[in-house]
């Protein structure tokens, strides 16, 4: 078994936590894993980015090289395209339909689209939504509907998400998981 | 033992408390800050009673670690690259001294992924010739620690332990050691040692030439340093710390075909080294940062067998190293994916929505819009963003804002504006300040004082709370050192305590005062 999936949006919108999550999982089941992530100035509303590479094998770059990505987990369409020179041939891309416009040149979304719509392999919808229904994050629907491409069982991410935000109290697990099955009957339906 | 998910940084604080560290002081940095973050946080430093500090600057944290193994206890002192420039005077120091038990971590950052240069801290390490460690993954980033501590004192120096931003931030799964009691306090064996006068220190620089090669040795055996061999002998490469896992990326089934020294421990092993170039055509040399080792190994004519590296630009002399580019240097065919469509634009870092500083700025634009030929000395923080509202001029170094602003000013810059955040004025500002009275310059300090150290994620800020004593304490009127509050609502009034400072020949300080957003709300939410 073998994963590289880069994640990315902006900064502060919690596409970290969704690696960490996955990361939680993959550990739990003995696989390798490489997580890199980027802290600092570049944090502060920019483009952000983490790379988590998975392994039953031993894993050496902390980087996922160009080409090699087998997802691409975006929480917005724009940063879904930025990290293309990394998606394999035959890789996917899970990506938030709803931009974050925080800059003052942000694209013609019509254009955004028709360059997401040229990707073969493409989940895209608008998470942002689902999660405010159900007063969620949306890179917990993201997480979800990122799953079933993952290799790595609904339940075990359930595992993970109960690990992770257990001793937040039940509620905010509960809020979680709904997230996550929102965002899986989304890639699944 | 089981496994635990750890950043490289926070395998370094594991490895700290486990080894029986004693004190961590240490100054935030951008890729540095969790490894001293991680021991704060942690329960099992608190029950065992580690020291944990920020301290005002490297410089002094990096000192209060040496009086910790003067009192023969292990210490650690944590910085980012351009940290180890502040910390230069103890640095080298130290090493004369001999002193055992104290690590100096220093994160590079190749790429300047949150920095302003990409000095590699390997020539610092070899200036002070003392040993270097570079471990080349997480795991090892945990045991090195150990290690260091125990090659410290047992060859009387001080360490240098070099990570990269990719080792620092990047999380994989971590086995620890069992847990080493702390030393118990003691007295230097030879007390003169710590009594650098020049009669001292010349017999203590002889000494520290004279454990050369038992430094090299060390690196020979200690088997964290490995001669790997491989058949095709046309090509011998050398890796140091990440740059291992780069060239083996290119190779899945884990083997390849070249013999490779994987370097993590220094100095250079002349033994192993020397057998790779008797064995080989031609060597290759990879590094993620400056060509440090490929400088010593080509030397100055560079004659002899062909060396190829960052020197010659067989692999970009900039910019951190990666797969891809290792897979070029190799004569591979790198894979690539699809290029970036055109209708991607930057997002550059930017300061957050309802940010104090972004209230100063507007009101300081507003003042230099009426002042043509006025400068802003900008310094180093959140801040710097103002430069993408055309509110800053520089950016140098930490402080220099305020001794920029006044050699700019005595020489007819006017009006002559410094920018620093609370953090950045505490760590070194002070003192430029202090230039600034004696001399009498015709300068506007504004100190935005947000109550953190905020972009390194939100550390105590030395000055915290007492930044007006202090600019009273250093000489500066107390009717012109102003407290603004930066406000959409204050901007008018302002606009005028600014305007009211350029005017006025002589030493302002200007406080515009208000939290940080982040901190905040980090705050309402416990």
């Amino acid at each position: 078994m073998k994963k590289d999936i880069v994640l990315c949006g902006v900064g502060g919108d919690g596409i970290v936590s969704v690696a960490k999550i996955i990361s939680d999982a993959a550990l739990n089941m003995g696989l390798n894993l490489k997580q890199s992530e980027i802290h600092g100035m570049s944090q502060r509303g920019g483009s952000v980015f983490s790379h988590l590479r998975l392994s039953s094998d031993e894993i050496y770059a902390d980087v996922i090289p160009e080409g090699h990505a087998d997802i691409i987990l975006s929480s917005e369409p724009m940063e879904a395209l930025r990290y293309l020179p990394w998606l394999a041939k035959d890789g996917w891309i899970i990506t938030n339909n709803e931009p974050f416009v925080n800059i003052t040149n942000y694209p013609d979304m019509e254009k955004v689209n028709a360059e997401l719509g040229k990707i073969k392999n493409l989940v895209s919808f608008n998470a942002s939504e689902i999660a405010k229904a159900i007063k969620a994050r949306s890179n917990m629907v993201l997480l979800g509907a990122t799953v079933p491409y993952l290799g790595i069982d609904l339940a075990k991410v359930e595992e993970a998400i109960m690990h992770i935000f257990g001793s937040k109290g039940a509620e905010v697990v509960e809020v979680n998981m709904k997230a996550l099955h929102a965002g899986y009957e989304q890639a699944t339906k | 033992m089981e496994k635990i998910l750890l950043l490289g940084d926070e395998a370094i604080a594991q490895g700290f408390i486990d080894a029986g560290g004693s004190a961590i002081n240490s100054y935030p940095g951008t890729p540095s800050t969790q490894i001293t973050e991680y021991v704060m946080k942690s329960k099992q430093a608190k029950e065992l009673g580690v020291r944990a500090n920020w301290c005002a600057n490297e410089k002094t944290a990096l000192e209060a670690s040496i009086g910790v193994a003067y009192a023969g206890k292990r210490a650690m002192t944590c910085m980012k690259h351009v940290g180890l420039n502040v910390c230069g005077d103890p640095f080298m120091n130290a090493a004369i001294i001999g002193t055992k038990g104290v690590l100096i971590v220093v994160a590079d950052d190749p790429s300047m992924f949150s920095s302003q240069d990409e000095q590699d801290s390997r020539f610092y390490g070899h200036w002070a010739m003392i040993p270097m460690l570079e471990p080349s993954n997480q795991q090892e980033a945990y045991d090195m620690v150990h290690f260091g501590f125990d090659l410290s004192e047992k060859l009387g120096t001080p360490v240098l332990y070099r990570i990269p931003t990719r080792l620092a931030h990047s999380r994989a799964g971590v086995v620890r050691k069992p847990v080493r009691k702390q030393n118990e306090l003691t007295e230097p064996a030879d007390a003169r040692s710590f009594v650098l006068l020049p009669a001292n220190a010349k017999r203590l620089y002889r000494d520290l030439i004279d454990k050369q090669p038992a430094f090299t040795k060390a690196s020979e055996e200690s088997g964290y340093n490995k001669y790997i061999d491989g058949e095709n002998k046309k090509l011998g490469i050398i890796t140091t710390g990440i740059a291992y896992n780069y060239l083996m990326e290119n190779f899945p089934d884990g083997k390849c075909p070249y013999p490779v020294v994987k370097i993590t421990q220094y100095p250079l092993p002349y033994n192993m080294i020397n057998k790779l170039y008797d064995e080989v055509d031609e060597i290759l040399v990879l590094e993620d940062g400056q060509p440090f080792v490929e400088e010593q190994i080509k030397g100055f004519l560079g004659k002899g067998k062909k060396v190829m590296g960052r020197l010659d630009e067989t692999i970009r002399r900039d910019g951190e190293l990666n797969a891809e580019k290792v897979a070029k240097a190799l004569g591979m065919k790198a894979d690539s994916g699809l290029a970036v469509p055109e209708v991607v634009t930057n997002r550059p870092p930017a300061l957050c929505q309802g940010c104090p500083h972004v209230d100063s700025y507007n009101a300081l634009n507003a003042v230099m819009a009426n002042h043509k030929g006025g400068k802003v000395f900008g310094d180093i923080g959140c801040y710097t963003l103002g430069f993408n509202m055309h509110a800053i001029n520089t950016t140098v170094c930490m402080g220099a804002s305020i001794t920029m602003a006044k050699g700019a000013s005595e020489v007819g810059i006017f009006p002559s504006v410094a920018v620093i955040g609370d953090g950045t004025f505490g760590h070194s500002g002070m003192t430029g300040l202090l230039d600034c009275v004696n001399e009498k310059a015709n300068v506007v300090v504004m100190i935005l004082d947000n109550d953190i150290t905020a972009m390194t994620g939100g550390q105590p800020s030395s000055a915290n709370n007492k930044i007006r004593q202090i600019c009273e304490g250093l000489g500066v009127a107390p009717e012109h050192i102003r407290d603004i509050i930066p406000l959409p609502k204050n901007h008018d009034e302002n606009v005028r305590i600014i305007e009211e400072e350029v005017n006025y020949n002589g030493v302002s300080v200007i406080i515009p005062h208000r939290t940080c957003l982040v901190e905040l709300k980090k705050h309402l939410k416990k």
